[in-house]
C-alpha cells in the first residue's frame, strides 16, 4: 500500500499529535507508579536516571575543583575519598549500566520488532522498583557516613579497615544488580519470541542485536559480582573471612570475581550505544549499513571474548607472566570486533546522503571518541606499557572516553533521534547542534589532559598530587566546566520541547524501522494492528512506508 | 622533575626506554587510525552531504573482501602489540642474579624500606645508579602499589604475598615514589622518593648514621628469642625439620606433595605452620600469627636463607627423611 | 500487501492470554523461556560462591576435609532423600497438570510443600546446634558461626588452622543458606500455584505456571545435589 508514497506528508502544518497515545492514555500518579506499560516504564526510568546523573555530575565537579590545586586545601582527603567513590557508584551502577537499555532498549524494542509489549510487562515494572529500592539504600549509605572504598570495594581495605558505610552501600548494589538482571531476562526473551511476521533475526534493526548481546552479559556477568558484592558485605557484618588474608583469605580472589563482571559491564555500557549508532548512521547517510551481519556478529563477538578477558586489570597484582600474557593476548582480541563496526559504520556514509542534524553530530562525536577511547585501550591491553599505565590518570582518561565519551554520546544521540517518537515533539536544531558540539569540545578538553598525566605518572585517587602536574590539572578542570555547560542545555530544551515543541509526525526524520511506522508518541498498544515486515533492515532505497492503523 | 610543565616522564631506569619506544610505536598506530578515520568521515560528511530531500542514494550492501582486509590487518598490528609487550614485560618480571635485594613493606600510609646491609629507610630509597636492584615487596594491611614512573615500574603490595620487581636506575638524581593502589585516607600522602646516587656516595651514604643490623643477624636474634631454636635444630634430633640448606630446595610434605621451600613457604609456615607439614613430622608449631611483623618475617626470612648445610656433613634433609 | 493479522481473540477472552501476546503457544514460549534464563542466572549466582569453593578446597584441602568431618553425613544424605522425593511430587504435579487433573495438581504440590518443608526443618536444627553455642544456648558441641566467637576446639583442629575451618564454615552458611533461601521463596510460590490450580486455573492446553515453577524446583534440587557432596561427603574417608 506504500511502496510508490513519497516521505511528502511530512511538512510542519500537516502534523497534529495523535488524539489518542500513551501518554494520555491515564493521568494520575496510579496510571505512572502501577504502570505496565513499557513506554512509561521507560520514561519512568528517564526520569530516575537522569537524577542520578546530575548528583554523579555534581560530585564529579566537586573533584575538579578540589584537583584545581596541588595541596588537596578545598577539602580534606576523607571528603575527597568519599567524593570520587560516590562519583563512581552512582555514575557506573546507577548511570551507565541502565542508561540506554532501561531508557531507549526499553522503550524501542517492542516498537521496533512489532510487539506490543515486553514479554513480562510487570517484571519490567518491578525492575524499576528494584532499582528505585537499589538506588535508596546505596544512597543512603553516602549521605549517612559516606563510603571511601572506591567504587571497585578492593578487599581488604572494604571489608576490614574502610571506616564507613560499606555494608549498606554493598547491598544497595547487589539490589541493584537484579534490577539490570531482569531487564536483561526481559530482552532475551522478548527478542526470542514476540518478533512480529516476518522480522526474521537478521531483519532485526542492530539496535536489537546489540541490546541482545548486552543482555546475554547482564544475564551471565551480574549474578557473579551480586554474590561478590554479598560476600564482602557478609564478610563486612560477620567476619566471613573469604577476603581477608588475617584469616586465611585471598584479597586477590575478590579481584578476579569483580572483574569477572565489572569488566564485561564496560561492554554493557557501550554495546546499547553502538546499537544506536548504527541506527543513527543510517538514517542520516539514507544508506543501508554496510556489513550488516558483520556488525550484529561483532556485537556478539564482543559479549562473549569480554567474559574471558577480565584479569587485565590486574597485570601488576603478581599475578603469573604466563597468565597474564594469555589475558593479554584475549584483550588485544576484543579489539578486532570493535575496530569492524568503525569500518562498517565509515563505510555506510560512502556515498551516502549525509545530512549533519543533531542527532549525526553526536554519531560524528561518537567515532571520534570512540576511536580515542578504543586506541588507548591498546595501551592498557599491552602487558610492557600496562605496567607503568595502570592506576594512573591514563586509566581515567581510556575509561572516560569509552563509557562517557562512548556511551553518553551514544545515549544523547538516541535520545535526540527518538525524542519525537517519545514524546510527539520536535526541540530547537539550532540549540542541540551547539550543545553536541559544546559537549565534544568539553569532553576532550576534559579528558585528553588526564593521558599526559597519567603518563607522567599520576596516580588515580589522588587528593593532592606533586606541583608539576597542576597545568594539565586546572586544563582539565576548565574543560570539565565546558562539559558541564554541555550537558546542561540539552535538559533545557528538551524539558521546554515537551511542552511547546512542535508537533513532529510520525516520521520527522524519513526513517526506516516498525517504530516509525506507527503514531508519535505512539498509541498505549504500540500498533493498532500487528505489523507486518516485508524487507531487511534499513531499506533506505525505498520509500517509507506509512504508519499502521492511522 | 624541577620542570613546571613537564610532557614526558623522565627516563631514569634501563627498562624506561625500551617502554617508552613500545608507547611511542602505539601512539602512533592510535594516531594514524584516529586522524585516519577522523579525516575520511569528515570528508564523506562534506562529499556526500544531502543536496536535496530526494536524493535515494544506490545501496551497497557490504564487501566480505573489505569485511576481510579490515580484520585481518589490524589483527597483524595487534599481534605485533601483544608480541613487543610480552617480551618488554618478560625482561621486567626476571630480576638478574646479581641484583641487590630490598625490601618493601607497605603499611597505611608510608613505604617501609630495608637495604641489603640493613639500614632502614621510611619513604626513601636509596639505590646506586648502574647497579640492579630487586625489590621484594609486601604489605601489613591492605594492598598497595610501589610505583616509580621514572622507571616505569609498578607492583602491587599485596598482604600474605611476596610479589617482585626489579630496576637498574641509570641516572642519578631524585624520583618520585607514588602509591598506585588506593589504600584509604592517606593515600595520596604515601609518596617518598627514590635517591639514585653514584655508587661511592651510596657507599657513603650507607656508611653514614648508626650501624644497622644485618637482616641476617637480625633474624638470628629473633630465632633465638621466639625460640624457634629449641625445634629447629642444626642436627636432625629436634621435633621440627632442619632448616640448613632448606632454602630453595623441595620439600615433601605429609600430604604426599612436594612443595619448594621460598619466601611465601617460608612465610606462611611461620604463620600457619599446619597448613602444609613436612613429611614425618607432627603438627606441633604454634602459629605466629600475630607475633610477628612483616619486616620481622623479611629478617627470619633472611636468616634461614643464609643457613647452610655444615660442611663435611650431610644432615638428612626432609626430603630423604622417609 | 502487509495483510493484517487481526489478533483473534486478543479482545475478548479473559482467560489465561495476557493481552500483549498474539497467542497462548507464544505466551507458553516466553513464560519458559524465561525460567531457562532465570535458570541460567542462577547458576551463574551460585557459580560465584562454587568457584569461591573450589579456590579454597584447593589452598586448604585438610582444613576442608576436617570441617566437612563434623558435619554429619547421615542428616546430609536424610535430606538428600528428602529433596529427591520432593522432586518426583513435584514432576508429578506437572504431569498432572498435563493431563488436567486439577486435584491431583493440588494433592501432588501440596506434597512438594510438605517435603520441602521437611528438608528445611531438619535444616533448621543443623545451623541450630552450630548457632546456640555462640549464644551460650543449647546443647551443641561449639560455637561454627565464623566470626569473632568461632570455636575451632571442637573441630580437633590445630590452633592455626582455625581461620581456613572458618572459611570452610563461612561457605558452608553461605552456599546452604543462600540454597535454603530459594526454597523458602519457593514454597510460597508452589502454594500459589496450587491455590490457582484448585481454582481451577489450569487445564491441559494451559499449565505453563505449574511447569515452571517445577523448574525451578528441580533447579533448587540439583543444587542441593552438588552441595551435598562437596559440603557433607569430602572429609569421611
Amino acid at each position: 500500500m506504500n511502496q510508490g508514497t513519497e516521505a511528502k506528508a511530512m511538512t510542519p502544518e500537516a502534523n497534529t499529535l495523535p488524539k489518542e497515545h500513551y501518554l494520555n492514555a491515564g493521568y494520575g500518579w496510579k496510571s505512572w507508579l502501577l504502570t505496565t506499560d513499557h513506554k512509561r516504564i521507560a520514561i519512568l526510568y528517564l526520569v530516575s536516571i537522569s537524577v542520578m546523573f546530575v548528583l554523579g555530575g555534581l560530585y564529579a565537579a566537586l573533584i575538579r575543583w578540589n584537583l584545581l590545586v596541588p595541596d588537596g586545601s578545598h577539602m580534606s582527603a576523607e571528603t575527597y575519598n568519599r567524593v570520587f567513590t560516590a562519583h563512581g557508584v552512582i555514575m557506573i551502577f546507577f548511570f551507565l549500566i541502565p542508561s540506554i537499555p532501561v531508557t531507549l532498549g526499553n522503550f524501542l524494542i517492542p516498537l521496533m520488532i512489532g510487539a506490543r509489549d515486553l514479554a513480562f510487562p510487570r517484571i519490567n515494572l518491578l525492575s524499576w522498583y528494584v532499582y528505585v529500592i537499589g538506588a535508596a539504600f546505596t544512597l543512603y549509605s553516602l549521605f549517612s557516613g559516606g563510603l571511601d572504598t572506591g567504587w571497585t570495594f578492593y578487599t581488604p581495605y572494604s571489608t576490614v579497615f574502610a571506616q564507613s558505610n560499606v555494608a549498606f552501600a554493598a547491598i544497595g548494589i547487589f539490589i541493584a544488580g537484579f534490577s539490570s538482571i531482569l531487564t536483561g531476562l526481559n530482552f532475551i526473551v522478548t527478542i526470542h519470541t514476540m518478533r512480529a511476521p516476518g522480522m526474521t533475526w537478521f531483519r532485526l534493526p542492530l539496535f536489537v542485536w546489540a541490546h541482545y548481546a548486552t543482555a546475554i552479559i547482564q544475564i551471565l556477568g551480574t549474578p557473579v559480582v551480586a554474590i561478590t558484592i554479598l560476600l564482602v558485605a557478609l564478610e563486612r557484618l560477620f567476619h566471613f573471612g573469604f577476603f581477608d588474608p588475617a584469616r586465611g583469605g585471598d584479597p586477590i580472589l575478590f579481584q578476579h570475581l569483580f572483574w569477572f563482571y565489572s569488566h564485561p559491564a564496560v561492554y554493557i555500557m557501550i554495546l546499547p550505544s553502538m546499537g544506536v549508532i548504527s541506527e543513527l548512521i543510517t538514517c542520516f547517510s539514507r544508506k543501508r549499513i554496510f556489513g550488516y551481519s558483520f556488525i550484529a556478529m561483532s556485537s556478539m563477538a564482543i559479549a562473549v571474548i569480554g567474559f574471558l578477558i577480565w584479569a587485565h586489570h590486574m597485570f601488576v597484582s603478581g599475578m603469573s607472566v604466563y597468565s597474564a600474557m594469555i589475558f593479554s593476548a584475549l584483550t588485544y582480541l576484543v579489539a578486532i570486533p570493535s575496530a569492524v563496526k568503525v569500518f562498517n559504520w565509515t563505510a555506510t556514509m560512502f556515498r551516502g546522503s549525509i545530512s549533519w542534524e543533531t542527532p549525526m553530530m553526536y554519531v560524528f562525536g561518537f567515532i571520534g571518541l570512540f576511536l580515542i577511547g578504543g586506541l588507548t585501550g591498546l595501551f592498557l591491553g599491552n602487558l610492557g606499557t600496562d605496567v607503568h599505565l595502570t592506576d594512573t590518570y591514563f586509566v581515567v582518561a581510556h575509561f572516560h572516553y569509552i563509557m562517557v565519551g562512548g556511551a553518553i554520546m551514544g545515549y544523547l544521540g538516541g535520545i535526540h533521534f527518538w525524542w519525537p517518537k517519545i514524546f510527539g515533539r520536535t526541540y530547537s536544531e539550532w540549540w542541540g547542534r551547539i550543545s553536541a558540539v559544546l559537549i565534544f569540545v568539553g569532553f576532550n578538553m576534559t579528558f585528553l589532559p588526564q593521558f599526559l598525566l597519567g603518563y607522567l605518572g599520576m596516580p588515580r585517587r589522588y587528593h593532592a598530587y606533586p606541583e608539576e602536574f597542576q597545568v594539565l590539572n586546572v586544563l582539565s578542570t576548565a574543560g570539565a566546566l565546558i562539559l558541564g555547560i554541555g550537558y546542561l542545555f540539552p535538559s533545557l530544551y528538551l524539558v521546554y520541547s515537551m511542552v511547546k515543541g512542535e508537533p513532529a509526525g510520525n516520521n520527522p526524520w524519513g526513517a526506516r524501522g516498525l517504530e516509525w511506522e506507527t503514531t508519535s508518541p505512539p498509541p498505549a498498544h504500540n500498533f493498532e494492528r500487528t505489523p507486518v515486515v516485508e524487507d531487511e533492515a534499513y531499506a533506505y532505497d525505498k520509500a517509507p512506508r506509512e504508519a499502521f492503523g492511522v | 622533575m624541577n620542570q613546571a610543565f613537564p610532557l614526558l616522564p623522565e627516563q631514569a631506569s634501563a627498562q624506561a626506554g625500551e617502554v617508552d619506544a613500545l608507547f611511542f610505536f602505539i601512539v602512533a598506530v592510535t594516531v594514524f587510525f584516529t586522524i585516519g578515520i577522523s579525516l575520511v568521515i569528515l570528508f564523506f560528511a562534506v562529499k556526500y552531504r544531502r543536496r536535496s530531500d530526494e536524493d535515494r542514494p544506490r545501496e551497497i550492501h557490504g564487501s566480505l573482501w573489505l569485511e576481510l582486509v579490515w580484520t585481518i590487518i589490524p589483527l597483524g598490528i595487534v599481534i605485533l602489540m601483544f608480541a613487543w609487550g610480552s617480551k618488554v614485560f618478560f625482561q621486567m618480571n626476571r630480576p638478574p642474579d646479581d641484583a641487590m635485594n630490598v625490601s618493601v613493606v607497605g603499611k597505611r600510609w608510608m613505604w617501609k624500606v630495608q637495604q641489603p646491609t640493613g639500614q632502614r629507610e621510611i619513604n626513601e630509597l636509596h639505590v646506586p645508579v648502574g647497579r640492579a636492584v630487586k625489590l621484594t615487596i609486601t604489605s601489613e594491611d591492605v594492598i598497595h602499589s610501589f610505583f616509580v614512573p621514572a622507571f616505569r615500574i609498578k607492583k602491587d603490595a599485596v598482604p600474605g604475598r611476596y610479589n617482585v620487581a626489579w630496576f637498574r636506575a641509570t641516572k642519578v638524581g631524585t624520583y618520585h615514589l607514588f602509591c598506585a593502589e588506593y589504600c584509604g585516607t592517606e593515600h595520596s600522602k604515601m609518596i617518598g622518593r627514590v635517591v639514585v646516587m653514584e655508587p661511592e656516595d651510596y657507599q657513603t651514604w650507607l656508611a653514614g648514621g648508626p650501624p644497622p643490623e644485618s637482616p641476617v643477624v637480625a633474624g638470628e636474634q629473633l630465632f633465638t628469642e621466639l625460640n624457634c631454636i629449641t625445634c629447629h635444630r642444626p642436627d636432625s634430633a629436634g621435633r621440627g625439620p632442619v632448616l640448613n640448606g632448606i632454602f630453595g630446595r623441595g620439600v615433601k610434605l605429609a600430604s604426599g606433595d612436594t612443595v619448594v621451600a621460598d619466601e611465601a613457604y617460608v612465610h606462611e609456615s611461620i604463620l600457619n605452620p599446619a597448613t602444609k607439614v613436612v613429611a614425618g613430622y607432627q603438627p606441633v608449631m604454634p602459629t605466629y600469627q600475630g607475633l610477628v611483623t612483616e619486616e620481622q618475617l623479611i629478617a627470619l626470612i633472611a636468616y634461614i636463607k643464609s643457613l647452610q648445610i655444615p660442611s663435611g656433613e650431610t644432615v638428612p634433609v626432609p626430603e630423604e627423611a622417609e | 500487501m502487509s495483510e493484517v493479522s487481526s489478533r483473534p481473540g486478543a479482545a475478548a477472552s479473559p482467560g489465561p492470554l495476557q493481552h500483549h501476546f498474539a497467542d497462548l503457544k507464544q505466551q507458553k514460549a516466553a513464560a519458559s523461556l524465561g525460567m531457562w534464563v532465570f535458570i541460567a542466572q542462577e547458576v551463574l549466582f551460585f557459580g560465584g560462591l562454587f568457584a569461591t569453593y573450589t579456590v579454597y578446597r584447593m589452598t586448604y584441602p585438610e582444613a576442608f576435609s576436617a570441617g566437612s568431618q563434623h558435619l554429619s553425613w547421615k542428616i546430609g544424605f536424610f535430606n538428600t532423600l528428602v529433596l529427591i522425593a520432593s522432586s518426583l511430587t513435584m514432576a508429578m504435579g506437572v504431569h498432572s497438570a498435563a493431563l488436567g487433573r486439577a486435584k491431583r495438581i493440588v494433592a501432588w504440590l501440596l506434597a512438594t510443600i510438605f517435603l520441602g518443608s521437611l528438608f528445611l526443618g531438619v535444616k533448621y536444627f543443623e545451623y541450630e546446634e552450630k548457632i546456640a553455642p555462640c549464644f551460650g544456648l543449647g546443647a551443641g558441641p561449639g560455637c561454627l558461626v565464623p566470626g569473632e566467637r568461632f570455636d575451632a576446639s571442637v573441630l580437633h583442629v590445630a590452633v592455626d588452622m582455625a581461620p581456613q575451618t572458618q572459611i570452610f564454615y563461612s561457605l558452608y552458611f553461605a552456599m546452604t543458606g543462600l540454597h535454603a533461601l530459594h526454597m523458602i521463596i519457593g514454597i510460597p510460590i508452589i502454594l500459589w500455584i496450587a491455590h490457582a490450580a484448585w481454582r481451577g486455573r489450569y487445564s491441559a492446553e494451559w499449565h505453563t505456571p505449574v511447569e515452571i515453577v517445577g523448574l525451578y524446583w528441580h533447579f533448587v534440587d540439583i543444587i542441593w545435589i552438588f552441595l551435598f557432596p562437596l559440603l557433607y561427603l569430602i572429609g569421611t574417608h
